[in-house]
């Protein structure tokens, strides 16, 4: 072995390590967001396969003889068969935007997007975890699945960025009638989550898109002669005078927002923008009962 | 006057720079501000953008002309601009010069402003190579031309003499043949001959008088009378309303010179005197050794009091009084008429009066003296008074000093004394002899009708002769003299009264009690008077009116010394002669002062000129601040002003003003803290030490406090806070009730304000814990460098006698009961206030009845606060002796200190002689 692949290994390893440990703090942090809203099964509101009773009904023909509840049946002369409540597990898909755009603070008390975006998906998926739904990333990475260690690997999924300045919505491998989860700032071609959604419908998915915005991004406030540069420093743009284009950008957002809006609209999504200003708990709160909303 | 020549430059050929300023407003006029990089995830939907405004491709004109004026600014700034650059010619001529200066005392309040002045123009004479000759009318010189620079080295040793310029005939002899120009610096006071003087200049060439402006600001001698001493100040011009301020210096009961007296003298607008009257005890009055006009440095401001505002105190006494309503039979009438204009009489009895301390005792016909009386008087005179004795009928009845010469009398006494002229004897009523030139009357006119009828007859002895001062025309004594100690006993061989002689009517009577300063003399005596005295000059003025030593000066005869005018022999000050002293003013009463006046056509400068004023910091403080707006401009053009920045710059800027010229809040701030910690001093009780200047004494003093507090706040019910070091010089003291000192070598003598403050501390009952932390190398008798320290630092300190602690002192017995006060040292010597002198031991008391309060100062060796320091966790940090007995002396010491603790707490409390029962049962006695 030579000193270059030792270092590298070194090199690695120090990343992991770096990595790893923003894990536990993206959990706890996940974990104490998620605590914040009780729950419990929820269940489908009608007979079928499941622990809960859900009511006596007259023995109809077809009923085997083994679905007779023999102790309420006892009582008269007439069979009762015992239904139980139908449950069954839901499956998500989160979708969280690995682009670098999401790495991107305008201040040093709010939070990265890609941050807030992390713990609020990841909170996310604990409260459906504990609500007993299965939860996965769209994609073949990680399948849904249910169980505590699930939540491990999410996290450990969501840790890995992408080099790409902005991301593109991943719609494979989506499961029929799931749910689906888009967080991202969708600052990038919305072509893309067009297609994606587009892909989704047709497989019955439906889910919600959520943007996550920093005040700046919503405000523009900028002066004087300046290149922007996107985060990757990919795209480039000099201006002599920032706040001329002020009303330019606002604009074209509130546009870019519209569309979204529309899109969701269209194909039986939901659509919310959230700042990193805000408090996160708002925006979980609302991207549950949006999820479960669905669900009724 | 145009403005140029008002600013010059150090190095002008900077200014040069100032042509490449456009060349940088073409360059800067290109270059744009820099753009921003952002990074902004936004940005694509921008990527169609375009700007419709583009003004800040330039820089804009009004940045370019602030940063054009900042770079302007620094080069002017570094070329050095100076205001009102000097060097400039004064005296632009040709020919020889010859400076003439006054420089009497009224020129030396501005002193070194007219040598300045001079110095001036002899640059300006030097730079034209004209040779210059210097002349001083109060001390002329025959003036010599030489190179101006060197008169200039050599006037700058110039000082002012405390007299005006004498004869002008001399100068004017003196002054040279040729032809030359001149330059007059005068007092603005007249003299004699001055006129004459100037037209001699006049003849030789031109002649510019310089006469600066300030007034000349005079005192008069003080007037007493009526009980009010009235003081004139005037001036020479008549000006705006001024306030002065009067001083009256002299010793302070200690006899430190001091001032004494302080008070207003306001002159109003358009008067040229102010009159000031002062009504001050008799006591203050006869200190007072100069008066003086505050901040007027010159001699014609001081005036010295002699022995006129002196009013001496003379005791009369006399034997009983027979008789009621007889007053003019009184022995005492007459010289209580004589004296009484001039002196403070003091009557009573022997014993009470010798105490008060008066100058002069009469003794009118007291023949005999109680042993007690006689011991107490002798004391007396050999202190330095004066006992003046008069005959009388009970003196030649006694037997006093018949045998052997009494101490009191200075002659024996022959039986009975005699009586010529009367009825009842032969002979003539005797006038009196001259005085001889040993006497101190010589001098003295003695009238035709003064006769004696009766007297006391002196027996002849071989001191006789010398101790004769007046004798009567057969040569019988009349006054004899003897010096006891540094007094005199002095008797006149008649009565007091008229009843044997006239002299007591004549006014030579009351010349002779002036000669020997029985009295005092209101009015200053005349030439005639002093002829045959010589007088001793004790001290003398300099022109500034600062008081300097006589000793090398020869004697000055009298009457010189009453009429002569001042000059180089007869300096203002004060003189002695036998037994007064007379005061020689530079400004006496009658002295006529009048602003001199230059005849019409004469070259009057003022010499005033404004200061040279060095521009360079200013001019390069305001490029700095232009450059510093030029930023914040440039931060704004450019749009990386965001309110943010704003805010952190606005808060730097305070900051700044803060940091450079506010002292206020600072101000502020420390009282809050001083009320903060005197707050946290009185709330509890806090042991203090005293900070020196050694870090590690500081430190240990600090633990060792801390570790007394610990253990009196554990043992007793005193629970004292976290101790405080004390600056002497800031902090107050009165706060804390206990002071430890740790001496070290090296520390600071304490301010006068700080050894007032801590006098004040030890006499309001605050104590001091001397510690010179040596005990271990002092013996008996040695001296160590701390010990040396302690005495000089406590030297001014107001401490009452010292003893080593009593066995039955206070401190043995506050708490613990203790005989030894070790700390880390076992040193035995203890000091404390000595027990008064009357303390006794009471019958069946085990304790004196000692000091009423608490001791102010314990003075030991024994380095305690080494003892008692702990650190933080309360554990000794100091090693003290070896293992249990170290323990044990360290027990001890802290013993010590809560009884010191508790011994200021508490007082005398208990040495109160309730305890006893208790405190002998513990003794087991």
């Amino acid at each position: 072995m030579n000193a270059e692949t030792a270092s590298n290994v070194l090199n690695l390893r120090r990343d992991a390590q770096e990595e790893a440990s923003k894990l536990p703090a993206l959990l706890a942090r996940a974990e104490q967001l998620a605590n914040t809203m009780m729950l419990g099964e929820h269940g489908r509101r009608r007979a079928g396969q499941g622990d809960n009773f859900w009511q006596y009904r007259p023995m109809q023909p077809g009923d085997s003889y083994r679905s007779i509840d023999w102790r309420r049946s006892a009582r008269g002369d007439e069979q009762f068969v015992r239904e139980k409540e139908w449950q069954i597990a839901q499956s998500v898909l989160l979708w969280l935007d690995p682009g670098q755009s999401m790495r991107y603070s305008s201040h040093a008390n709010w939070p990265q997007k890609a941050e807030r975006a992390r713990v609020l998906v990841l909170a996310l998926a604990i409260l459906l975890q504990k609500g007993g739904e299965r939860v996965g990333l769209t994609g073949f990475s990680l399948p849904p699945q249910r169980g505590a260690a699930q939540v491990l690997r999410l996290a450990e999924a969501f840790c890995v960025e992408d080099n790409a300045d902005y991301a593109e919505p991943e719609a494979r491998g989506m499961i029929p009638h799931a749910r689906a989860v888009f967080v991202s700032d969708f600052m990038g071609n919305l072509d893309a989550v067009r297609a994606a959604l587009a892909k989704a419908t047709d497989r019955g998915v439906h889910g919600v898109l959520l943007q996550v915005l920093d005040p700046s991004e919503e405000e523009f406030p900028f002066e004087g002669r300046t290149i922007f540069q996107s985060m990757g420093g990919g795209i480039e743009n000099e201006t002599l005078k920032a706040s001329s284009l002020k009303s330019q950008y606002l604009d074209a957002l509130a546009k870019r927002k519209e569309e979204l809006s529309n899109l969701a609209q269209l194909s039986g999504w939901r659509y919310q923008c959230h700042h990193t200003s805000e408090s996160a708990q708002s925006a979980l709160l609302w991207l549950y009962s949006a999820l479960d909303g669905g669900q009724g | 006057m145009s403005i140029l020549p008002l600013i010059g430059f150090t190095t002008p050929w900077l200014l040069a720079a100032l042509a490449v300023l456009p060349i940088i407003w073409l360059v800067l006029r290109a270059v744009p501000p820099a753009p921003i990089r952002r990074m902004f995830p936004g940005i694509v939907l921008l990527l169609n953008a375009r700007d419709d405004d583009q003004v800040t491709e330039k820089t804009p004109w009004w940045l370019l002309l602030l940063r054009v004026l900042a770079l302007g600014a620094a080069i002017i700034g570094f070329a050095g601009p100076v205001l009102n650059p000097e060097g400039r010619n004064e005296a632009a001529g040709s020919g020889p010069l010859l400076v003439v200066m006054d420089g009497g005392w009224a020129s030396a309040a501005d002193w070194t402003d007219r040598l300045e002045g001079v110095a001036t123009y002899l640059d300006g004479a030097d730079l034209d190579q004209r040779p210059v000759a210097f002349l001083q009318l109060t001390d002329p010189h025959e003036p010599v031309f030489q190179p101006a620079n060197a008169v200039s080295l050599s006037i700058r040793g110039l000082l002012p003499h405390p007299w005006r310029p004498g004869d002008m005939s001399d100068v004017i002899t003196l002054l040279p043949d040729e032809n030359f120009d001149t330059v007059w610096v005068s007092d603005s006071l007249s003299f004699d001959g001055r006129g004459d003087l100037l037209d001699a200049l006049d003849a030789k060439g031109d002649v510019s008088i310089i006469e600066p402006d300030n007034s000349v600001y005079v005192l008069r001698p003080g007037a007493y009378e009526n009980n009010v001493l009235t003081l004139t100040a005037e001036r020479m011009n008549e000006g705006p309303e001024t306030v002065l301020q009067l001083q009256g210096h002299g010793p302070d009961p200690s006899g430190r010179a001091t001032i004494l007296m302080n008070a207003e003298l306001a002159f109003e607008e358009g008067a040229t005197e102010a009159r000031i009257e002062l009504s001050l005890p008799s006591e203050l009055r006869a200190r007072i050794e100069r008066f003086a006009v505050q901040g007027v440095r010159s001699a014609g401001a001081v005036t010295l009091p002699d022995d006129a505002l002196r009013r001496r105190e003379v005791a009369l006494i006399s034997a009983r009084e027979e008789r009621e309503g007889l007053q003019l039979l009184s022995p005492l009438h007459f010289l209580s008429k004589t004296l009484e204009p001039s002196a403070d009489l003091l009557t009573g009895s022997l014993s009470d009066l010798i105490p008060a301390n008066p100058d002069v005792i009469v003794l009118a016909d007291v023949a005999q003296l109680g042993a007690v009386e006689v011991a107490e008087l002798q004391e007396w005179v050999e202190r330095g008074g004066l006992l003046l004795r008069f005959a009388g009928p009970r003196l030649a009845a006694s037997d006093v000093s018949r045998d052997e010469e009494d101490p009191l009398l200075p002659v024996r006494l022959r039986s009975g004394g005699r009586t010529v002229g009367g009825a009842m004897s032969w002979g003539q009523p005797k006038g009196l002899a001259p005085f001889p030139d040993t006497s101190p009357f010589f001098g003295l006119t003695i009238p035709d009708d003064v006769f004696v009828t009766s007297q006391v007859i002196a027996q002849p002895d071989p001191t006789l002769a010398d101790r004769v001062i007046a004798s009567l025309a057969d040569g019988t004594p009349l006054a004899t003299r003897k010096m006891l100690g540094q007094g005199q006993v002095v008797l006149f061989h008649v009565t007091a009264n008229a009843e044997w002689s006239n002299l007591p009517l004549s006014g030579l009577f009351v010349q002779m009690l002036e000669r020997l300063s029985v009295s005092s003399l209101m009015e200053r005596p005349a030439a005639e008077e002093l002829e045959g005295t010589v007088w001793k000059a004790l001290e003398i003025l300099d022109g500034y009116g600062n008081i300097e030593p006589a000793d090398t000066l020869p004697g000055v005869s009298g009457p010189d010394l009453v009429s002569k005018d001042l000059g180089p022999d007869l300096r203002p000050g004060l003189y002695q002669g036998q037994s007064r002293i007379l005061a020689r003013n530079v400004i006496e009463t009658d002295t006529v002062l009048t602003k001199a006046q230059w005849p019409t056509g004469t070259r009057l400068r003022v010499f005033e000129r404004p200061q040279e004023t060095v521009l360079m910091g200013y001019v390069l403080a305001g490029a700095i601040i232009l450059f510093a707006l030029d930023i914040l401009a440039s931060l704004w053009v450019s749009g990386r002003l965001s309110a943010r920045v704003m805010r952190k710059v606005s808060a730097g800027m305070i900051v700044l003003g803060v940091l450079t010229g506010l002292p206020q809040p600072s101000s502020a701030q420390e009282t809050d803290l001083d009320i903060e910690q005197a707050i946290a001093a009185t709330s509890e009780v806090v042991l203090a030490h005293i900070l020196t200047s050694n870090q590690r004494v500081d430190e240990l003093a600090q633990a060792g406090m801390r570790g007394l507090g610990e253990t009196v706040f554990f043992r007793t019910s005193v629970e004292p806070e976290p101790p405080h070091g004390v600056d002497l010089e800031t902090d107050e003291l009165a706060f804390y009730p206990l002071l430890y000192w740790p001496i070290d070598p090296a520390q600071p003598t304490p301010s006068d304000r700080a050894y007032a403050k801590l006098n004040d501390y030890l006499r309001s009952g605050g104590m001091i814990l001397f510690d010179t932390r040596d005990a271990d190398v002092t013996r008996f008798g040695s001296n160590t460098a701390n010990q040396r320290k302690l005495r000089e630092l406590a030297a001014p300190l107001d401490i009452p006698p010292l003893e080593p602690v009593p066995q039955d002192h206070v401190l043995t017995r506050t708490f613990y009961l203790l005989q030894e006060f070790p700390g880390r040292h076992q040193g035995r010597e203890i000091w404390v206030e000595a027990a008064p002198a009357n303390a006794e031991l009471a019958e069946g008391m085990p304790f004196r009845n000692l000091n009423d309060n608490v001791t102010p100062v314990v003075i030991g060796g024994n380095d305690w606060a080494a003892a008692w320091a702990t650190n933080e966790r309360g554990l000794p940090m100091v090693q003290i002796g070896r293992g249990f007995a170290g323990e044990r002396q360290r027990e001890v010491a802290h013993r010590f200190g809560v009884n010191l603790v508790m011994h200021v707490l508490t007082g005398n409390y208990k040495s109160d002689q309730v305890h006893v029962p208790a405190l002998l049962e513990r003794l087991g006695q």
